[in-house]
């Protein structure tokens, strides 16, 4: 049994069918990424699985336990945290009460410091700047912010969307150095990207999306040798 | 400075505001503007520290403020008025049919009460809406509860459009500074809680902070209840202050005038919204008066002042501050004693640097003439 089984699902915006039945797995202690065009329904299978979208059809199970239509706040405690896309930080609060919306549900204070310990060792640079406003951070900065906030949460599946949009190249190796390290702490990454060659290159195991569907999955080292995935995604013909 | 001594410094602050608010009462006479001032502009500060609770602090842009002041201030009366006294108020509704009346603090506390519980009931449809929808719908909220409390069939409990008379009102000006004090200090703790956070968040980005686990609603809902609960308390302050209380009175322009405080004082910042608040009601109550009475030099007499022309004014104030002072007096940040202490040391070099530009742009001014 997957940590997360998508089956079936089905996403409707208005009279648009933005997912026309969508099915994957996330193995516990993977990072899995599902790569694809703009438009093919990467964020809004995110979103789904992060309780903001509602489904029309369709289950999704956690641990064996249908989570369908569960309300966001539930989820996250659950330990399903979603880092949105573009970084959405809480650009008029500082750094440090970003990090403690976060773990806005967890009570104990003991855990929150130890979990603020932790997010600070990962990224030194959000310590230095804890009392400066979100707003004020540069890009890179403010998606290190951004992933230490879903952190905070102690997720046991954090779930990113597009984290390298507009970001230096640099910056980027460092987002999937940090993303690499997470998981090697034991959380499952489920992660989608525009960038398919960096994504696919630090996955276990990936999904093409093509408009609504999915239409080719394999390991990481799989897919990005595939020559489809290549002429599609990658941009380097044979 | 340690926390504790600036504790106790600010402790002595307070202490000492109290003071020489008993002094000022002791020695001037009842009918001091300056009394009047300082009464209503505790009462105002309580009610935009309500209203920057929802609009500064989670991006709620509600209008319904008066409408929740009005429920208060009936409240209050209502249940205050000396059953001697009823049959006089009550002259067109034999008495009325609320025969008991309640200690002054209950009835405060009840004023809040009731505000709060009509925030629940209209909360749930309205907290739907978004930015400028929620405004329009509090707005229409507020006009229903003014009609519907001068509704004649509701005359045996509100007295119809009849006046409310002969409730207690203040006995001392530390009155109203206590309940507002005590109302802001509860506002200020909520604020810097986790709760408080969770409402930044949801101003600052709604999507993200469902995302980390904030329930939108129930967050949205508490902050509306809390907010219309000290409305309602400020209301019944008011109710005090006024010594009548007509629902006529309690018109949109009365919010208008509260968001004009928040705005003027920064909205997100507590301390803004005290300091605009004195500000505001010196001004409209006390300084700018003159604007609405007609004045002759000799025989001349000044152009424009007549009665209505202080609202003028104040129309181009609010326009100038959107336009080129958004942040108000304080934009969002806080009262601390460091800052204080830093205003008042880099005061005089202020003053001097505002002196030397003046003296530097005279000069430069005087060359060109040259």
């Amino acid at each position: 049994m997957s940590l997360i089984e998508v089956r079936d699902m089905k996403v409707r915006y208005g009279g648009i069918e933005a997912l026309k039945g969508v099915s994957f797995d996330v193995e516990e202690g993977s990072i899995v990424t599902l790569i694809g065009a703009n438009g093919a329904g990467k964020s809004t299978t995110l979103k789904t699985i992060a309780g903001l979208v509602k489904p029309v059809e369709g289950t999704i199970t956690y641990n064996g336990e249908d989570i369908t239509g569960l309300e966001p706040q539930k989820l996250v405690s659950k330990g399903i945290v979603l880092v949105p896309e573009g970084r959405r930080v809480f650009g008029n609060l500082s750094v440090y009460e970003n990090l403690r919306i976060g773990a806005y549900l967890i009570k104990d204070k003991a855990q929150i410091e130890a979990q603020l310990e932790h997010v600070y060792d990962l990224f030194p640079r959000l310590k230095e700047r804890s009392w400066q406003l979100a707003g004020t951070l540069s890009g890179g900065e403010q998606q290190m912010l951004a992933v230490g906030r879903a952190l905070m949460a102690q997720p046991k599946v954090i779930m990113m969307d597009e984290p390298s949009l507009g970001l230096a190249p640099i910056i980027v190796r460092g987002i999937f150095d940090i993303i690499k390290k997470i998981n090697e702490e034991g959380t499952t990454v489920l992660l989608i990207e525009q960038n398919a060659n960096a994504a696919l290159r630090v996955a276990h195991h990936g999904y093409v999306m093509e408009t609504g569907n999915v239409t080719m999955e394999g390991t990481g080292q799989a897919l990005l040798n595939d020559t489809r995935v290549r002429e599609a995604y990658l941009g380097k013909a044979k | 400075m340690s926390k504790k001594k600036k504790n106790i410094i600010n402790i002595c602050l307070l202490a000492a505001l109290f003071v020489v608010l008993f002094v000022l009462e002791q020695t001037l006479s009842g009918g001091s503007m300056l009394l009047t001032v300082l009464k209503k502009g505790a009462i105002y500060a309580l009610i935009a520290c309500s209203m920057n609770l929802l609009n500064g602090f989670t991006g709620l842009f509600s209008l319904g403020q008066a409408g929740f002041m009005l429920l208060g201030a009936y409240t209050y009366a209502i249940f205050t008025i000396p059953v001697e006294a009823r049959a006089d108020v009550y002259q067109y509704f034999d008495g009325g049919i609320i025969q008991f009346t309640l200690p002054v603090i209950v009835a405060i506390i009840l004023a809040g009460i009731v505000a709060a519980l009509f925030a629940s009931l209209i909360g749930m449809p309205v907290l739907r809406l978004k930015s400028d929808y929620l405004a329009i719908a509090t707005l229409g909220f507020a006009e229903i509860i003014r009609a519907f409390m001068m509704f004649e069939g509701l005359g045996p409990i509100t007295n119809g459009s009849n006046l409310l008379k002969k409730f207690p009102t203040f006995s001392t000006i530390l009155f109203p500074f206590a309940v507002a004090g005590v109302c802001i200090a509860l506002i200020v703790m909520l604020i810097n809680s986790s709760y408080g956070r969770a409402f930044k968040a949801i101003r600052d980005d709604e999507v993200a902070a469902e995302a980390m686990g904030v329930n939108l609603f129930k967050h949205k809902q508490t902050a509306f209840v809390i907010s219309s609960f000290f409305a309602g308390i400020g209301g019944a302050l008011l109710a005090m202050y006024q010594s009548t209380v007509q629902a006529n009175a309690f018109k949109s322009a009365m919010t208008y005038e509260i968001l004009l405080i928040v705005v003027i004082g920064g909205i997100g910042s507590i301390t803004g919204s005290i300091l605009a608040s004195f500000l505001y009601i010196a001004s409209s109550e006390w300084w700018l008066r003159f604007l609405d009475e007609t004045a002759f030099i000799g025989s001349f007499q000044v152009p424009l002042l007549r009665s209505g022309f202080r609202m003028v004014v104040f129309s181009i104030i609010i326009m100038v501050i959107v336009l080129f002072y958004r942040q108000g007096i304080m934009g969002t940040r806080e009262y601390s004693l460091d800052a204080l202490l830093r205003f008042f040391k880099n005061l005089p070099a202020k003053i001097k640097s505002i002196g030397k530009k003046k003296k530097g742009e005279d000069a430069a001014a005087s060359e060109e003439v040259q």
